[in-house]
């Protein structure tokens, strides 16, 4: 009898966490998983308005490699998240280094850094909008100045308005991967650099050939994250250039959405989500991968 | 599809006062000050029948957000009584199976006989009634700021020939001839006046409404390209993104002398306290005295069990139609009514001129629906031809046959 008590509340104890966890796995399975099946499907229907279930096999894709503005927003991609990630990475260590220095305020300097990551890109992109309108902002305060040929109108040019996205965007995450990486100095061991100054090494190398090398696992994490925030750039562009000028600033969530919600093109919509999916996925495996790896051998 | 055919039976219980009440949950995006007093005048009339109005308004996007509502109301099961779609879209959503048929509604009532033949086969699926209009907008409008053009001499522009006359001498003396607003909607808003402004209806109807790829691909296409994109010259550089109501104030303000826009202009014009035909002069849009691009809003109903809600949404087609409410909402509005017999004394100039001539132009079928306001032709192929259009304003490195040959093949392509 007593023995029997005793299993029955360690089957308890073993099914316990499983039970708490289970109702969240289920929403996560079927709202995010099956989600994803449900999209998938529908990439492969000519579904229009409402969800249907004729099948047409991968014309949906195909449609897609022929459809000049898709293809706008897949080199709009490309190039926004390129330099998003290379400037961010980039300010984000000088940043670090430089605030690492010990110099006075730097808890508030380090705050002031950190604080546009507290905006929604929808603020940040209205005031951008602003900042970049050559009647508004910055070239009508140095034309007043009196720079009359000055020119900042990059957000009305077609050929430039994504490097505009380029500028808001850095504004607000570099600040973000600059706490990143001070974090990763604060955890380096003093005595290195030390040692590294007894050896006469100057700060620039030693900062180049010992303290980078050691931030590795910060710039996969910091990449992962701009890569994510990157592709799934949507109220950015919404709020600084609505796609314009012309659809010249469109990102593929954009596309997405205009699709599947504005043209009644829910098959095409759900394509590109797909390959949004992919590109997505074609940076997370690796990554996964070798995090998984690296710990078995940890 | 399905359709459930029971309304005559309630419509005649109507006439021998109502005898079920019931419940109505309205979806539309009718939320700016103007238009949900035009709302609320509906919400009066169908409460005073014993009804329950359940108002259900989803602001935001020109409707967008509301169809995205929507959907998720229908595929769930869950479709509210009516809705506010407009155009194409009313038989895309008919051809799902979800919409009451309004035939017998219509016929009691004679809608064949109020409704110009043209706009009634737009708010029909298979030849039966399915959406109830609301009211007349009319797209192919230019409006002038009165002080401005008196102080230059100028009156508005007849052909587009003048109108580039025109915007020349203005901008000889530093004044921006033209109010523009660089948003897809807005590029082909002024696009199609232009179209049809230019080309005439019958080039009009087989460009933009039939698609045509011989049309789209025209050497009167490449002239209308060519000519669109010489606006950019009279417009002031900040033009990209811009809303319509913010280029409407650049109007009334007098920091642009004219604008291409429909009728509801007149509500932000009036706003800012511009009295439109007199502070704000409007005329036809350049070359298109005798056409009317029209923009009809419209309710569907969708199909309900309960008999006092099918009630209801039989008396909601009803009095939308009527004369006192057509009169109420369209003054509110800045839109004309639907039927041609309600008096419209108590309309400013600009609207009376607009139903004057929506009689005579559904005589001449130079009424017809405005592809750049979903009146004309389905969403993914208005969408296709919005991108060529803005795409070719914007970019000046796309020369017009090649954007004329873009537009017959996207076009193509998104059908």
């Amino acid at each position: 009898m007593k023995k029997q008590k005793t299993s029955s509340s360690e089957r308890l104890q073993q099914w316990l966490p499983k039970l708490i966890l289970s109702p969240t796995m289920i929403i996560a399975a079927v709202f995010i998983y099956g989600f994803m099946i449900w999209t998938g499907v529908l990439s492969l229907t000519k579904s229009r308005l409402l969800p249907q279930y004729d099948f047409v096999g991968f014309e949906q894709y195909a449609k897609l490699m022929h459809n000049e503005r898709f293809l706008v927003a897949a080199k709009n991609i490309l190039i926004f998240g390129g330099l998003f990630i290379l400037i961010c990475l980039i300010i984000g260590v000088v940043l670090a280094i430089l605030l690492d220095q010990k110099i006075r305020l730097e808890g508030s300097i380090r705050a002031i850094f950190l604080y546009p990551m507290a905006l929604s890109f929808i603020v940040t992109g209205t005031v951008w909008k602003w900042l970049l309108n050559p009647g508004l902002g910055i070239e009508k305060l140095v034309r007043d100045w009196g720079f009359s040929s000055f020119q900042f109108d990059w957000i009305i040019q077609n050929d430039r308005a994504i490097y505009t996205l380029v500028i808001a965007a850095v504004w607000q995450a570099s600040g973000f991967v600059m706490a990143m990486f001070l974090a990763g100095l604060r955890g380096i061991d003093e005595n290195i650099i030390k040692a590294a100054q007894l050896d006469g090494a100057s700060m620039p190398r030693i900062y180049w050939r010992i303290i980078l090398p050691q931030l590795r696992p910060v710039f996969f994490g910091a990449f992962m994250i701009l890569s994510h925030i990157a592709i799934k750039s949507f109220d950015l562009v919404v709020a600084l250039t609505g796609g314009g000028p012309g659809y010249s600033t469109d990102l593929p969530a954009t596309f997405m959405y205009t699709a599947v919600y504005t043209r009644a093109q829910m098959g095409l919509g759900s394509a590109s989500a797909m390959l949004m999916l992919g590109a997505v996925l074609a940076i997370l495996i690796p990554y996964l991968y070798s995090e998984l790896r690296g710990k078995r051998h940890g | 599809m399905t359709f459930k055919p029971t309304l005559l039976a309630l419509t005649i219980a109507t006439l021998s006062s109502s005898a079920f009440a019931g419940k109505l949950e309205v979806l539309h995006w009718w939320t700016s000050g103007s238009e949900a007093k035009s709302v609320g005048a509906l919400k009066q009339q169908l409460e005073e029948k014993g009804h329950t109005w359940e108002d259900f308004a989803v602001a935001g996007g020109g409707g967008e957000n509301a169809m995205t509502v929507l959907k998720s109301r229908v595929i769930s099961g869950n479709s509210p009584s009516a809705a506010q779609i407009k155009g194409p879209e009313i038989q895309e959503w008919a051809d799902q199976g979800l919409l009451t048929e309004l035939t017998e509604l219509a016929t009691e009532n004679n809608w064949d006989e109020l409704l110009p033949q043209r706009l009634a086969e737009g708010l029909k699926y298979e030849n039966n009634y399915v959406a109830v209009p609301v009211n007349v907008h009319r797209i192919n409008w230019i409006w002038g700021n009165a002080k401005l053009l008196n102080e230059h001499n100028i009156t508005l522009p007849k052909t587009w020939d003048e109108f580039f006359t025109t915007a020349e001498a203005l901008k000889a003396e530093g004044i921006t001839p033209l109010a523009y607003g660089g948003q897809p909607w807005q590029d082909a808003t002024v696009f199609e006046t232009m179209v049809i402004g230019m080309k005439g209806p019958a080039f009009y109807e087989q460009a933009l409404i039939k698609l045509n790829p011989d049309a789209l691909h025209s050497q009167d296409m490449i002239d209308v390209l060519n000519n669109y994109r010489r606006i950019k010259a009279y417009i002031d550089p900040n033009f990209s993104g811009r809303d319509w109501n913010v280029a409407s104030n650049m109007l009334v303000n007098g920091e642009a002398a004219m604008q291409i826009m429909g009728d509801w202009a007149k509500g932000e014009f009036s706003a800012a306290n511009a009295q439109a035909g007199q502070d704000i002069l409007c005329a036809p849009s350049p070359g298109s005295e005798n056409s009317f691009l029209y923009n009809v809003d419209s309710f569907v109903m969708f199909d309900k069990k309960d008999e006092g809600d099918k009630q209801a949404q039989a008396d909601m087609a009803n009095a939308i139609l009527s004369p006192e409410f057509q009169k109420i909402f369209n003054l509110n509005k800045g839109s004309i009514p639907v039927r041609s017999d309600v008096d419209t004394s108590d309309f400013d100039l600009c609207a009376q001129d607009s139903a004057k001539l929506f009689v005579k132009a559904a005589e001449n079928h130079s009424l017809l629906p405005s592809m750049a306001h979903s009146m004309a032709v389905s969403a993914g192929a208005q969408g296709a031809i919005f991108d060529v259009v803005t795409n070719f304003f914007n970019d000046d490195s796309i020369s017009a046959e090649e954007a004329a040959k873009r537009l017959a093949n996207s076009v193509q392509a998104a059908q």
